[in-house]
């Protein structure tokens, strides 16, 4: 392998290029294998979890339109990185949307008469810069069609969301993924045991970008042969048994003991918002809390979750959340 | 020169603790160019140690000549231009800084001085374009502005420059910045792990130790390595030889700390708060974080409170520490913990005695 190529990301090496190979998502699939045929196409939205395929299959069918000739001059791409004010919607997209574009074929694709504005992330756009949006939408619809790809809809004003075709992108199949996983595999001569394939599967949760990152961090650490155990260090996942000892400490209502498993927890440099989301799924499932409990406990991991955005310590928030555990399981007020 | 920094491990091979990862470290460059890598830790968990040695590995002994700089920044932002300056570290090969400490323009350090370093690659022996190593420090303080410029500079300049991150707690990166990274956890060496490296730098220095006498440091350092190797080396100026039973220094302001809390403990009373706050104060003017005064003075209260109260006591010092984490002045905050705990406390004394 050379050198230069082992340092792409393999989410860029094996992103789909065509809109027909994107997995699971077949609505879409087939509005846009239309739009190939008819070159007619809506303002598009696309929503739904991170990756089940939103950008690739915008940067597909925007490929497959106008080739690699008149890609760069037909398609505008930003993303949350780039400066997305409302100084950019007013100057910016607005001068690339006014430019009117000829629809000469061109070496075998279709490039219909108008161009395309890819914008990622919509939903970290401010809602001023989104009313910004709405007339240029309008405006310049005959030669601009606008791609909006977000993970929450909520996030959109209803003015653009209602100009749009809306496609919802659902979570992937664990079947899907794995096919996916076990191809890559074998393009790179990775060994990969049935045990290590479950492990990354529910380590991702239908995210299939991030069971791929997993895998080529683990592989690049580790070499080829990988156990489930790599993946999980890689993942910064905190294994099952520190989880568990926390709280079977909280369970035995000893202040002092889950206030040493917590020490413990930070010491060992695992992320405290981690380990909340891990003890959420825990205490969700468990079958010996009744659901009052559960609730306060909850509410509890939200107001914690809060504060550790807001960059409150880990360790007492951490503490704090597990004194509100040991309480609401003894049934204190 | 200390011994912190004499027994500084200088490559992956000399590592004591976190065998493991040095060998997966090692492994990582030898055969290929590294990619972008984020170290996180509890501080003396050995995170520096590892970059400077990981450093040493991908360019030689030429990592070890740094130069410090006071680097001036002429950012062109828009409508004005901002002046930005900052203590870098470089060698030849390596740029390392703290962008946290430009407060909130450290998004245009972040921009700027990857842009400057990929515009002047080094080019290696064999002809082939180099890459160089930008080290930041403390990226969990940046702000989110930084950090999501640092997104796409990463990905833009990915081929002239590797980035290496370095903090505390990764829950305060974003998701988007880990994603790109190979995520090292290094952890808090255990106690034992301690006693070992003690007892390697004891025979190093030709000492006689007691049995014991490591294991004791270790369990005073609160699994910090460097703590626990400036401990013993002030045991070492104190006394010398050892004794068995010879007394382990508590650091200076932890002996206030607890001075504190024991002071909280004898009465409750606006004028005993008065007090407290003149120490807060002495404290905050060493320089001594507020949230580790926090922290301290917690579990000294803990140690000493009955089960009942501990609950309510830490979730109001995780209260307050939020407040303090979005607030200005530290000293409201301290000050405010303090008499929510003289008056619950109070209260409790009352109810049960009467």
């Amino acid at each position: 392998m050379a050198p230069l190529q082992s340092s792409q990301p393999w989410v860029e090496k094996y992103r789909p290029k065509q809109v027909k190979d994107v997995a699971h998502q077949d609505e879409v699939v087939r509005v846009l294998t239309n739009t190939l045929e008819t070159t007619n196409c809506p303002h598009m939205l696309f929503y739904g979890p991170p990756g089940t395929g939103k950008t690739t299959t915008a940067l597909a069918i925007a490929h497959q339109l106008y080739g690699p000739e008149l890609y760069k001059s037909r398609v505008l791409e930003l993303n949350a990185s780039d400066d997305r004010g409302i100084n950019v919607v007013r100057t910016k997209i607005k001068n690339f949307a006014a430019v009117a574009v000829g629809s000469a074929r061109h070496g075998g694709y279709p490039c219909p008469p108008y161009k395309i504005i890819i914008l990622d992330e919509a939903d970290s756009m401010t809602e001023d810069a989104q009313n910004a949006l709405r007339r240029t939408m309008e405006t310049y619809s005959k030669v601009t069609r606008f791609f909006f790809i977000c993970n929450y809809i909520s996030r959109i004003i209803e003015p653009l969301a209602s100009r749009c075709a809306k496609f919802r992108f659902k979570p992937l199949t664990e079947e899907i993924m794995n096919n996916r996983i076990l191809y890559i595999c074998n393009e790179e001569g990775i060994n990969l045991d049935s045990e290590a394939l479950t492990t990354l599967s529910s380590i991702s949760q239908g995210d299939l970008r991030r069971a791929i990152t997993y895998l080529q961090g683990a592989a690049r650490l580790f070499g080829s042969s990988i156990s489930s155990k790599d993946l999980i260090s890689v993942s910064g996942v905190i294994p099952d048994d520190v989880v568990d000892a926390l709280v079977s400490a909280c369970k035995s209502g000893n202040f002092d003991m889950a206030d040493k498993e917590v020490k413990n927890v930070i010491a060992e440099g695992y992320p405290a918002s981690q380990m909340l989301s891990q003890l959420y799924d825990i205490i969700v499932e468990s079958d010996d809390i009744s659901d009052n409990q559960k609730a306060r406990i909850c509410k509890k991991f939200a107001e914690a979750d809060k504060c550790l955005i807001d960059g409150a310590d880990e360790y007492l928030q951490l503490l704090d959340a597990s004194g509100n555990i040991i309480r609401a399981i003894s049934n204190m007020p | 020169m200390l011994w912190v920094d004499k027994y500084r491990p200088k490559t992956l091979d000399k590592v004591l603790i976190h065998e493991e990862i040095a060998q997966n470290l090692k492994k990582l460059v030898t055969e290929q160019d590294c990619p972008h890598l984020l170290f996180y830790g509890p501080s003396g968990s050995g995170k520096k140690t590892l970059i400077m040695a990981l450093l040493r590995q991908i360019f030689g002994a030429s990592a070890d000549k740094v130069k410090v700089e006071n680097k001036n920044w002429k950012v062109d932002a828009g409508t004005r231009t901002i002046d930005v300056e900052l203590t870098t570290m470089s060698s030849t090969h390596h740029v390392e800084l703290s962008p946290s400490d430009a407060g909130f323009q450290d998004r245009y350090v972040v921009q700027e001085i990857i842009k400057e370093m990929a515009k002047n690659r080094p080019i290696d022996t064999k002809g082939k374009k180099g890459f160089k190593v930008l080290v930041l420090n403390e990226v969990d303080k940046l702000s989110r502005e930084a950090q999501h410029s640092l997104r796409r500079t990463m990905e833009k300049y990915s081929s002239s420059c590797r980035l290496i991150l370095c903090c505390n707690s990764s829950s305060k990166v974003t998701e988007a910045i880990r994603s790109r990274c190979l995520n090292m956890r290094i952890n808090a060496p255990t106690e034992g792990e301690i006693a070992k490296v003690l007892e390697f730098i004891g025979k190093k220095e030709g000492l006689q130790l007691p049995s014991g006498f490591s294991d004791r440091i270790a369990q005073q350092s609160n699994r910090s390595l460097r703590r626990a190797i400036l401990s013993f080396e002030t045991c070492r100026v104190q006394q010398y030889p050892f004794t068995i039973n010879q007394a382990i220094p508590p650091m200076d302001w932890e002996e206030y700390v607890s001075e504190i809390a024991s002071s909280i403990f004898k009465e409750q009373s606006p004028k005993r708060l008065f007090e407290v706050r003149g120490k807060l104060y002495e404290l905050l003017i060493n320089c001594i974080p507020p949230e580790i005064i926090l922290k301290r003075l917690l579990s000294e209260l803990l140690k000493k409170l009955d089960m009942e109260l501990k609950h309510e006591i830490s979730h109001w010092a995780a209260y307050y520490e939020h407040r303090l984490r979005l607030g200005q002045k530290a000293i409201f905050h301290l000050e405010a913990f303090v008499a929510k705990f003289m008056s619950i406390y109070k209260g409790f004394l009352i109810e049960t005695f009467g």
